[in-house]
């Protein structure tokens, strides 16, 4: 039996639906929403400001700091306990060298730029979510960037390979069994900045799966550069 | 003077006129908005706005041991986290004093009034009960987030329904029909005092300076069922009176929207 | 090979956004050239001139100037000064030479001229490339604020709140009968009769918004008399400047603006 049909009756290449909002959050520098099914991720950036303790400064440049986490109320089943686990720890670690390389923060010596991701539910794919929510905050709040960062999990089930698995797919079970992909990249270069995968894969459909991310990522680009735009529509002439 | 006396008297002249730093009156809340559903993952949720604040609460139940000595009743915890996402002043860790506060006063608030039938909550007496924790997050911290909580809290509950239940076993995924056993709708309002003046729904700048608050939690039927007093300066009878009528109305206010 | 504009003068761009295709074009403040394209480093406005591209900022925190003018609260108090917030990552020294011309000896207490909490109007006479921040209280309008209110703005609006020779703020303080001063950092001192510093509040706040759009000065004239009931006759010139004018329209760029453009590594 091969997988034919999504479980949600998706194109292979399509994705939940997506919606994007910035400036959500007032008291931040920057924020915004990035919705995709039922993942919904708020990123609030503040700063920059004193990095504590001291000796983590860097006298060239400001700090990028992230950090990931889910309502105790958000997870597939039971209550999550709030509080930093080893889940969250990683996630927001690979967050920040999603985000890093698109920021430049060499006019911020001695700073930190936190990064505030949460989110309120969650259906699979929520790294992703959490890294095309703080990427718009981060431009929100006016730093400097080579790019957005755009981001989708892309995978394999059964032999199919597809973008945006929900979590009945990630569960799914296969003869052949799933490959899930987060995948992070510069939508306008398309050089990758996240690189997550687990299940077993060939090297061509690795392949496959990162020309489809490619693909995806355009797609999520237009809606988070239209949220940007949106919020600033009043300031063109 | 220190300057936070100075900030404190200025609130307090334009209190004087009756008149806030947004132009409100004094007994006057912002624009109150109430969203339900907003988190799928959980057994019930909702989103509450106080003009910019803005605070969602979350339900989940699970399945426990009871307590020995209330064999035949099922329990409410409540948590609140103040993110950090929400202000410049959380820092991201274990729960602040102000967190725990924040979760006290609004479980207080539900416990002591019944709200939840906790003898419904029993599935095998001294064996199985429904535990149901309500988790409180902050998504923008601008003033009088006690009152945004139990009131998100409370709606939460009102959306909540059980998950499936077989074989001891919750599936999560299927939820049923059921509501919770709710029998009375309690909600926390803060009256706030400065000087002689009293007033409800601080700014966060109005709250930064204020000498003392009163929590009041009340019910539809027109009683208190807890009851918190904050701040450094001392209240009077007469001001605890004159609070507690301002508590019942927005309230009763509150409890409308629903 | 190509050359061609991508976008409309005056249009908001996101970061990475392609403005401009071709060598013959050049990329200014808050753009980039990546090979033959010019991008945007940030969100912001395009602003096209000839074939020079760059982007007024719409939004990012303050970032300290020799010569501006700013609002700041006083955290630390040392022997030989004052530590001041500046409401940007960096804080403030505020030496005893540069806060007052009274002789003060040494080991005095100098929490009797400034204490902790007090908020002071000070100007910036030294940023290291580092960010230290050498301030000074020597000069007109500088001095500790007594009552009033501060409130926060998008400090990239402020020469908008401003205006043009001080314009704006001159016309606001006029009819509210209003003190005020805006800070550089986003910070503005408002302080009058509740009812009138609450109008003038939410004159600076409607400015802040519409900051973009010309006709600002009629529009916030009329608000201010429905407002206020009453008509604005002709503004007297200001009796102190205690900000930096600033160079319109611009949004307050200095020194940063003719830093050769960089390519990203």
């Amino acid at each position: 039996m091969t997988y034919k049909t999504r479980v949600d009756g998706r194109a292979f290449d399509e994705t939940r639906p997506i919606t994007a909002k910035v400036g959500v959050i007032k008291n931040a520098e920057g924020s915004a929403m990035f919705k995709i099914g039922q993942t919904t991720a708020y990123a609030a950036v503040y700063g920059p400001r004193e990095l504590h303790p001291k000796f983590l400064q860097n006298p060239n440049t400001g700090l990028l700091r992230c950090n990931y986490n889910m309502m105790p109320f958000s997870g597939h089943g039971e209550r999550v306990r709030p509080g930093q686990n080893r889940r969250a720890k990683e996630i927001s670690m690979v967050t920040e060298n999603a985000l890093a390389p698109a920021l430049d923060l060499k006019d911020y010596p001695n700073t930190v730029v936190d990064v505030f991701i949460e989110l309120p539910q969650t259906d699979a794919g929520t790294r992703c979510a959490g890294i095309c929510a703080a990427s718009l905050a981060l431009a929100d709040a006016g730093f400097e960037m080579k790019d957005l960062v755009s981001s989708v999990a892309v995978g394999r089930v059964d032999e199919r390979i597809l973008a945006d698995l929900n979590y009945d797919e990630e569960a799914y079970q296969c003869e052949k069994g799933v490959a899930d992909i987060p995948v992070a990249m510069f939508p306008n270069t398309g050089e990758i900045t996240l690189l997550q995968m687990d299940g077993d894969l060939s090297r061509q459909e690795l392949q496959e799966a990162l020309k489809l991310a490619k693909k995806v990522c355009q797609k999520i680009y237009e809606v988070q550069k239209q949220a940007l735009k949106e919020k600033f529509l009043g300031e063109s002439e | 003077m220190s300057m936070k006396d100075e900030q404190k008297q200025h609130v307090q002249k334009a209190l004087q006129e009756n008149l806030r730093y947004d132009g409100r009156k004094k007994d006057q809340f912002r624009a109150v908005t109430i969203e339900y559903n907003i988190s799928k993952s959980a057994e019930g949720s909702a989103r509450v706005k106080i003009g910019d604040t803005e605070v969602i609460a979350g339900v989940k139940m699970s399945v426990e041991t009871p307590y020995p000595d209330t064999p035949d009743e099922g329990s409410l915890m409540v948590n609140a986290e103040l993110l950090p996402l929400s202000s410049p002043r959380f820092e991201p860790g274990p729960p602040s004093a102000e967190g725990i506060e924040v979760a006290r006063v609004v479980d207080r608030g539900i416990r002591e009034a019944g709200a939840i039938d906790v003898k419904k909550l029993c599935i095998a007496r001294a064996e199985k009960v429904w535990i149901v924790t309500i988790d409180i997050c902050t998504i923008n911290d601008a003033g009088n987030l006690i009152d945004a909580s139990s009131l998100a809290a409370i709606a939460a509950l009102k959306q909540a329904t059980f998950p499936k239940y077989e074989n001891n076993e919750i599936d999560y995924q299927t939820r049923t029909d059921t509501k919770l056993p709710m029998r009375k709708w309690p909600l926390a309002i803060t009256v706030f005092k400065i000087g002689n003046q009293l007033f409800v729904d601080p700014l966060r700048e109005e709250e930064d300076v204020m000498e003392a608050r009163l929590t009041v939690s009340t019910t539809e039927d027109g009683k208190i069922c807890a009851l918190q007093k904050g701040g450094s300066t001392p209240l009077t009878p007469d001001e605890i009176d004159q609070m507690i009528v301002l508590a019942q109305k927005f309230g009763d206010e509150q409890r409308s929207k629903l | 090979m190509t050359e061609e504009l991508l976008v409309q003068n005056k249009t908001v761009v996101v970061p990475g956004e392609p403005l401009a295709e071709g060598m013959g074009f050049l990329p200014s403040k808050g753009t980039y050239r990546d090979h033959e394209m010019i991008r945007a480093k940030r969100l912001g406005l395009v602003e096209i001139d000839g074939k020079v591209i760059k982007l007024v900022p719409l939004s990012g925190c303050y970032m300290p100037k020799t010569g501006d003018v700013i609002i700041t609260q006083v955290f630390d108090v040392s022997f030989s000064g004052w530590r001041l917030d500046t409401a940007t990552a960096y804080p403030a020294m505020l030496g005893v030479k540069d806060a007052t011309s009274d002789f003060i000896s040494r080991g005095a207490d100098l929490t009797e001229y400034y204490n902790l909490g007090d908020n002071l109007v000070v100007k910036i006479i030294n940023v290291t490339s580092q960010k230290l921040i050498d301030v000074t209280m020597k000069g007109p309008g500088l001095r500790k604020l007594q009552g009033g209110r501060i409130i926060k703005v998008n400090p990239n609006k402020v020469p908008r709140i401003i205006g043009k020779q001080g314009s704006m703020v001159s016309m606001i303080k006029f009819a509210t009968n209003c003190k005020i001063i805006v800070g550089q950092n986003g910070l503005i001192w408002i302080d009058g009769t509740p009812n009138e510093e609450l109008v003038a509040v939410n004159t600076i706040r409607m400015i802040e918004h519409l900051a973009h759009i010309s006709g600002l000065t009629e529009r916030v004239k009329t608000y201010l008399e429905t407002q206020l009931g009453k008509k604005i006759e002709e503004v007297p010139p200001m009796e102190e400047q205690a900000y930096t004018p600033a160079p319109h329209p611009n949004y307050g760029e200095g020194e940063r603006e003719h830093r050769r453009p960089q390519r990203y590594r």
